[in-house]
């Protein structure tokens, strides 16, 4: 891992990719005195420090996949497959458009980190878990409403949008799933380091 | 006890110190962009420095309570109204039971703090009661007719409290996380010339004009985790502070970041100002100005 000093008291944490930060941030959350731990894609910010000064010798007794090994169980989302982007989808992974619920569904995912707004979660495929679908590109030019609910594909990320908002992503289906709710604790219904199965509906 | 808002003014907003742990959510931290305001609003009218106050945009604020209460107005200058009565900004003020209390356009600066001695008492979300007006978490935006209730006093206004002076001169700037996406000497250049504050700046962040900083390198930056007071400088090079309630993560590059203790004084810069940076010393030589 490469240590970043951010400000006063705040590091960024480089590593591999969204599986490792996400292990990695799970594992901090819990040791460091730290106000917030933020995964995303190859990082992790820790601001708030306590010590910021000692941070890289206290994530030397972080041991790969220590992290991950404390998940829970997974939630299941009821997904209707029957977004406008399935056939953009089926091109980019090389099968027709009615073989696509079934291939996103058969992988098994996690959260990987949260952004973009409350609740919008970014998953990926666990390797050696199951079948990783390949990739998927961006749209060129994003929509200017997705409705609340939409189950779309950006990258290797899986994402819902827990609100109508502008967006980009592949649009391939739509979940009733109750993804932000801040009266419930904790109000993400998928944070970072849930294991989610997407179920066709 | 309640408060009746008559006139909400351009943007008013409930704020407390805000929310901390949700940002691995995506839920900005939001909170009074000058804090020291806000701490003084509360300290003048007896309240808890981290009670709900009020923060006005520009344009002011007008309320009415059934109760006779003190309050007391602080941060960008301005008139303060009794029933049309001249009053003081920055001191404990009695409104008695009816009276409408006109909180006037700013004269200097940009937002105004009111502290209600009870503090504003509207329900909490996720544990603050601070409005983010990037994804609207929290209280919702105050408007004409809104009805704000107000807690319990806890103790009597403290008349001898005083603001403390504004420093002058530029924010102080560590090095960002990717100060090396702009070249060598990139700090030096961003604290070379000033900037003019955007008519676009808000709650989210401060948008400044000037000298574009441009990258040396090519490619995006993954999306990461963003601190209060990062520089961010998109592809038009033209860098954006980051205040009180800015996205959680960015996907441009952060070439500096502001201290904390200067973050305050981007809250009273108003468009068409110029603000400079200047290189904050490194730990163990000498401390900036503190910056309240």
């Amino acid at each position: 891992v490469h240590v970043i000093r951010v400000g006063q008291d705040a590091v960024l944490v480089e590593v591999a990719d969204a599986a490792t930060a996400l292990d990695l941030a799970l594992w901090a959350r819990d040791r460091l005195a730290v106000r917030e731990v933020v995964p995303a894609a190859r990082t992790v910010l820790l601001d708030g420090l306590a010590r910021p000064a000692e941070v890289s010798e206290e994530l030397a007794g972080w041991t790969p996949g220590e992290g991950l090994a404390e998940e829970g169980d997974p939630v299941d989302v009821a997904v209707h497959y029957d977004g406008p982007d399935l056939a953009v989808v089926a091109e980019a992974w090389g099968i027709a458009a009615e073989q696509v619920p079934e291939r996103h569904a058969e992988a098994q995912y996690v959260v990987a980190f949260c952004g973009f707004a409350p609740g919008f979660s970014y998953l990926t495929a666990r390797e050696g878990d199951g079948p990783v679908p390949p990739p998927v590109p961006r749209r060129d030019s994003p929509r200017s409403r997705v409705e609340p609910g939409s189950v779309g594909l950006a990258g290797p990320f899986t994402g819902i949008y827990p609100t109508a908002s502008p967006g980009g992503w592949q649009l391939i289906g739509r979940t009733d799933a109750p993804l932000w709710r801040p009266d419930r604790e904790p109000p993400a219904l998928l944070p970072p380091g849930t294991r989610v199965r997407f179920v066709p509906a | 006890m309640s408060l009746v808002v008559l006139d909400a003014g351009a943007l008013t907003t409930v704020q407390d110190p805000g929310r901390c742990g949700w940002a691995h959510l995506g839920v900005p931290r939001a909170g009074p962009l000058d804090m020291p305001a806000a701490a003084l609003a509360n300290r003048v009218v007896g309240n808890p420095e981290g009670a709900a106050v009020l923060e006005t945009t520009m344009t002011g604020l007008a309320f009415r309570a059934r109760r006779g209460h003190w309050f007391a107005v602080t941060g960008a200058r301005c008139e303060v109204r009794v029933d049309g009565h001249a009053d003081a900004h920055g001191a404990a003020v009695w409104a008695p039971a009816g009276a409408e209390v006109r909180v006037g356009r700013a004269l200097t600066g940009v937002r105004s703090y009111v502290a209600v001695a009870g503090g504003i008492d509207v329900a909490p979300v996720l544990g603050s009661r601070a409005t983010d007006t990037l994804a609207w978490v929290g209280p919702p935006r105050v408007v004409d007719g809104a009805e704000l209730p107000v807690g319990t006093p806890t103790g009597p206004p403290q008349p001898h409290d005083t603001p403390r002076p504004r420093p002058p001169g530029p924010l102080h700037v560590d090095p960002g996380p990717r100060v090396d996406w702009f070249g060598a000497d990139a700090l030096r250049r961003l604290c070379a010339t000033a900037y003019t504050v955007g008519a676009d700046s808000n709650r989210i962040g401060l948008r400044l004009k000037g000298a574009p900083l441009q990258r040396v390198r090519d490619g995006e930056l993954a999306s990461e985790g963003m601190v209060l007071g990062s520089v961010q400088v998109p592809p038009d090079g033209q860098p954006v502070v980051f205040l009180a309630d800015h996205p959680v993560t960015g996907g441009y590059p952060v070439v500096a970041v502001v201290r904390v203790a200067d973050l305050h004084r981007c809250a009273q810069l108003r468009p068409g100002e110029d603000v400079r940076f200047t290189p904050a010393p490194p730990p163990g030589g000498t401390a900036p100005a503190p910056g309240r």
